[in-house]
């Protein structure tokens, strides 16, 4: 079981959908890729699907944060959407969902950042 | 009835998974929730990437050990490296402490394994290595059901 990764880029959106496991060995293959988008495609804003994630460590949470500081620092947002209970647990544990936005699908996620 | 198991392998990343899911398929005996098993993979998946990235500082001659016995829906793991050693367990301890910033390490690795399981027991030797005792009592709702 490991990490397959789809992305697509929507103006300055880069929506990220991930499927399968998250941990320390497929945490560098994430990282590289969505830097390397992020720069390629002067992304501001991030969609982060984890709707068929199915599994999640803290080297997810670790991910992830770089990236939101990484757009952070470009002003822009992410949003994460379709989140499972366990890996919602994880966001809980760590706070970091008083910094990034939560939404129910990605439908939700876009309006959430057409209205930013 | 006690029952264990004990396995060892390279500390590489690809193993990672492969640690998680054989002391998965391990407890799966008990008949534990998916709540329960989610969360020991998770703590399995914990201990083992640190002995791997801050033990061994990724040096995959180093071998990780772990060991599992399972007693009256009692799991207990312990998760074992011969590496470099915690100097300061209790810092180690606190939530979003890191010494790899740089390798984008959120620093919730102990919090994740307090929350996940029971009992958790840090034994550390500067030089010589780290070995992490944790222990969950499952819930036996289920059997009550048969």
């Amino acid at each position: 079981m490991s990490l397959n990764i789809n992305m697509e880029v929507n103006k300055d959106v880069l929506c990220i959908r991930l499927f399968g496991e998250l941990d320390h060995h497929s945490a560098d293959e994430l990282r590289n890729q969505a830097v390397q988008a992020i720069e390629k495609y002067d992304i501001r804003h991030i969609i982060l699907n984890l709707e068929h994630l199915s599994f999640m460590d803290s080297s997810g949470l670790g991910v992830i944060l770089g990236r939101y500081k990484q757009i952070k620092q470009l002003n822009g947002e992410m949003v994460i959407c379709a989140i499972s209970p366990p890996i919602q647990r994880l966001f809980d544990l760590s706070g970091l969902f008083k910094i990034m936005t939560l939404e129910p699908t990605e439908e939700y996620a876009l309006q959430r950042l057409g209205d930013a | 009835m006690k029952n264990m198991m004990k396995i060892q392998f390279s500390a590489l990343s690809q193993n990672e998974s492969f640690a998680r899911v054989t002391v998965a398929a391990f407890i799966a005996q008990l008949d534990p929730t998916m709540d329960e098993l989610t969360e020991i993979k998770t703590v399995v998946s914990e201990a083992v990437t640190n002995s791997i990235i801050h033990g061994y500082e990724s040096d995959p001659d180093g071998i990780v050990y772990i060991s599992v016995t399972l007693e009256d829906h009692v799991v207990e793991l312990t998760i074992k490296d011969e590496g470099k050693g915690i100097p300061d367990v209790e810092e180690a301890r606190q939530p979003l402490f890191t010494t790899k910033p740089e390798l984008e390490r959120s620093g919730m690795g102990f919090t994740i394994m307090e929350n996940f399981m029971d009992d958790i027991v840090v034994n550390s030797h500067p030089g010589k290595g780290t070995e992490i005792r944790l222990r969950k009592h499952l819930s036996t709702s289920k059997m009550l059901c048969n």
